[in-house]
């Protein structure tokens, strides 16, 4: 287990070195910053507060009664990261998300590494997030999780850690896009000064990847968004992404299953889909297979999917992948599919389930963070060092309950970025969620989403608890002083 | 296109044309109420031709002005009220949001956002002509920016199939009403109520110039019905609508539409190679009722065809 050192409240700043000289990527930006005077730095953030309400207005989310969005705010200082740790970064998402598709591929076939030893069987097979439906089941190329978003973050060592792989739906990779608009936008002249990687391509790599899974008798497939409806929190996402591939947004009532295949509803009579990018749980896809009572799925899709006559991207069952519990075992699974060392760390996890390793972290919960097992958003975690005494008995009561239902993390000490708050420009904690694609190749574009903890101090970047977003800079070349 | 999305494109119009038909109604009927203040029948008009007396009475018990605008321009439980019909527009423009171009979402979100400050204003008989005018004109700044910016495709076919269905509907249905009413009067009062009965409904429909400019003459209840039923040259004229829903339906794609399109030609056949006297000689009421059960079945045809296929 990699040991991480643990917090010391001195964390990694990605533009300040200590001793306050500036590292080489943020070098040209920290001279342009310096001469941008601070009010006309405050006049572009309005300005861009302004441009994406209008955006968020004319296309955003939507669900009260005055048909007001809520915006996720939005920081016009970029987070830059070197052409060299690109690289690494790169290298360690696609090696990462190659094994989780093995990983996937095995325990729905063979389950070599359960056979193996390697993981604890029971840990797979009465896990939640694992589906009966799909053993046996071949699907095409043998990938699972077509589109993942790995949470990454910097610790005070300098090294990236991954903190969870998203293999369901993740989302965010529309801010990702429009954060690239809007910095183009508002300062033209940092993208001449700067050698920066493009990411606007990325709705046609997502779409070449749909269409490179689809069933294989298909040459010229129809690829669809699948969403649960325009009052879904992330439906300004799912109709950006189709209307920037060029495909239909439908939701379940607009599909049907006829004869084996799988139908939208067009003006010109039922068209064939053969590639559904859903952006619905497992859950709610079939009423027929799954939760009777939804009314958002397509009734029989599961059994055209089981055919092999539509591909559901991603995957069903890949749930199992992402869960906390299994976690901890990703940097096996690299060893064993691809007989390769991690390139990526993992943070270092005790699971509760482990007597020893619920006996070690019951004496230290107010150094460590303590997570549900399923839980996602920031959502009914214990972090230790920024609770009360009494915050950590009454978590303490709940471990106890069920212990395997959690397990525990250091706390880590997110790195910083500066940000423009209301006091002028001061440092705060971010993370990153690069989106790896896998279909006929392994990929990503070079960006991701940056989140940034807005209020002072906090380490949570989840949107739902008060996280903003920034654009993430990739450099061509690294700058060299 | 997904029928889901041409539905949403064709009840988005349907709505922003009903709002308009309503406020042309209102206006009208609120100004004959004025004319002869005793009679209740002028206010009753607006609640019959949209199909909504009984629900009216049952709430509201008397006509009165304010009792009647409120419900139809206002009323959020009256499902056919302008503030429904402009929420519904709004609804159906969010869903077909990146189908439809900028301006006209931003028209439709925009009427949206001020029919909630009428809304929270309230009206009263004082009021109620510049917010029935602010109607009229929001529904031509939605055709127009519809007109003036979107791709000729089934987006914007299924929009205008919404729009004129929606017009001829109602062109039929406040023809029919009146003439119901005018026979319905007493004959020593014929003439001189006849006449602001009949200039009240070409005024509701914009016809009122229209007719002096073709007849240049007294208004008779045969001109009046030739004008709206019959005249290809007057746009809110059923002929016209039919006009248009023909060349509509002619070009949309695919050939799921084989039953609407025959059902159309068939009724624009009909009002082509009509006169005014074979109408009269039917019975003008028998004919327009005929036509208003014509139109609801072409309603009922395209939603088969287009807008819930397979």
């Amino acid at each position: 287990m990699h040991r991480i050192t643990p917090l010391d409240h001195t964390h990694y700043d990605e533009m300040l070195m200590p001793g306050q000289d500036t590292r080489p990527s943020y070098q040209r930006f920290a001279n342009w910053l310096n001469q941008a005077p601070l009010a006309w730095l405050r006049d572009k953030q309005s300005e861009a507060d302004t441009l994406f309400r209008r955006v968020g207005i004319t296309f955003a989310v939507y669900g009260d009664e005055s048909g007001s969005e809520r915006l996720i705010p939005f920081d016009t200082i970029p987070r830059i990261i070197s052409a060299s740790e690109w690289k690494t970064l790169e290298a360690g998402c696609i090696q990462r998300v190659t094994a989780l598709n093995r990983f996937l591929h095995d325990i729905y076939h063979e389950q070599d590494i359960l056979k193996a030893g390697i993981i604890p069987p029971e840990q797979i097979l009465t896990n939640a997030g694992y589906q009966l439906a799909m053993q046996g089941i071949d699907l095409p190329r043998q990938v699972y999780a077509h589109i993942a978003g790995v949470d990454i973050i910097r610790h005070n060592d300098g090294g990236f850690y991954v903190l969870e792989d998203n293999l369901r739906t993740p989302s965010g990779v529309s801010y990702m896009l429009e954060n690239r608009k809007m910095m183009m936008r508002l300062f033209p002249e940092l993208f001449a000064s700067h050698d920066i990687t493009p990411v606007e391509h990325y709705p046609n790599m997502l779409l070449d990847t749909l269409r490179s899974v689809s069933p294989a008798e298909v040459d010229n497939p129809t690829v669809v968004v699948l969403t649960p409806g325009q009052y879904n929190s992330a439906y300004f996402e799912h109709a950006f992404l189709a209307s920037q591939m060029g495909v239909e947004l439908v939701e379940g009532q607009d599909l049907f299953v006829k004869n084996g295949y799988v139908y939208m509803r067009t003006t010109s009579g039922p068209q064939r889909v053969d590639v559904i990018y859903r952006r619905l749980d497992d859950a709610y896809l079939d009423p027929l297979a799954f939760n009777p009572g939804s009314m958002l799925g397509v009734p029989g899709l599961m059994s055209v999917y089981r055919e092999g006559r539509v591909t559901v991207c991603n995957a069903v069952g890949t749930g199992v992948a992402d869960d906390k519990s299994i976690y901890p075992y990703v940097p096996d699974m690299i060893r064993f599919y691809l007989g390769e060392e991690p390139i990526l760390h993992n943070v270092p996890t005790w699971q509760l389930r482990k007597p020893d390793d619920l006996a070690y972290v019951l004496d230290h919960l107010s150094e460590l963070v303590v997570k549900e097992v399923h839980g996602a958003g920031g959502y009914g975690m214990l972090v230790g060092p920024a609770s009360t005494q009494a915050e950590i008995e009454a978590y303490r009561l709940r471990i106890l309950e069920d212990p395997a239902n959690f397990i525990a993390q250091p706390t880590l000490s997110l790195s910083t970025c500066p940000t423009f708050v209301e006091s002028g420009i001061a440092p705060r904690h971010i993370d990153l969620r690069p989106f790896v694609l896998s279909g006929k190749k392994v990929q990503l574009v070079a960006g991701g989403l940056t989140r940034v903890a807005l209020r002072e101090g906090s380490l949570v970047v989840n949107s739902s608890q008060g996280g903003g977003t920034k654009d993430t800079w990739i450099l061509k070349e690294d700058i060299t002083c | 296109m997904l029928s889901r999305m041409a539905g949403c494109l064709y009840w988005m119009a349907r709505n922003m044309e009903r709002a308009e038909n309503t406020a042309r109604l209102l206006d009208v009927s609120l100004q004959m109420s004025l004319l002869h203040a005793s009679s209740q029948d002028d206010l009753l008009v607006p609640l019959d031709v949209t199909g909504s007396t009984a629900d009216f009475l049952r709430r509201h018990h008397t006509p009165t002005p304010q009792a009647v605008l409120h419900y139809l321009a206002l009323d959020s439980e009256n499902p056919g009220s302008i503030y429904n019909c402009m929420r519904n527009a709004r609804e159906n423009a969010h869903v077909v949001r990146v189908k439809i171009t900028t301006e006209m979402w931003e028209q439709v979100n925009g009427t949206w956002l001020e029919m909630r400050e009428w809304h929270a204003r309230g009206l009263d008989t004082r009021s109620a002509s510049s917010f029935l005018e602010w109607v009229r004109e929001r529904s031509h700044l939605f055709r127009g920016a519809g007109y003036g910016t979107m791709l000729r495709n089934d987006t914007f076919h299924f929009s205008r199939l919404g729009t004129f269905i929606e017009r001829a509907d109602n062109t039929a249905r406040i023809l029919n009403v009146k003439t119901k009413q005018i026979s319905d009067n007493e004959p020593e009062a014929e003439n001189i109520l006849d006449y602001y009965q009949w200039a009240a409904l070409l005024r509701s429909v914009s016809g009122f110039e229209a007719y002096r400019d073709i007849y240049r003459d007294s208004i008779t209840p045969e001109r009046v019905a030739e004008l709206l039923i019959l005249r290809q040259d007057m746009p809110r004229s059923l002929r016209a609508c039919f006009g248009e829903i023909n060349k509509v339906l002619g070009r949309i794609e695919g050939h799921a539409g084989r039953s609407a399109r025959r059902r159309a030609s068939e009724i624009q056949a009909r009002l082509t190679y009509s006169s005014i006297e074979d109408i009269f000689a039917d019975g003008l009421e028998q004919t327009l009722d005929s036509l208003i059960d014509d139109i609801i079945l072409l309603g009922n045809t395209i939603h088969h065809s287009y807008l819930e296929a397979a």
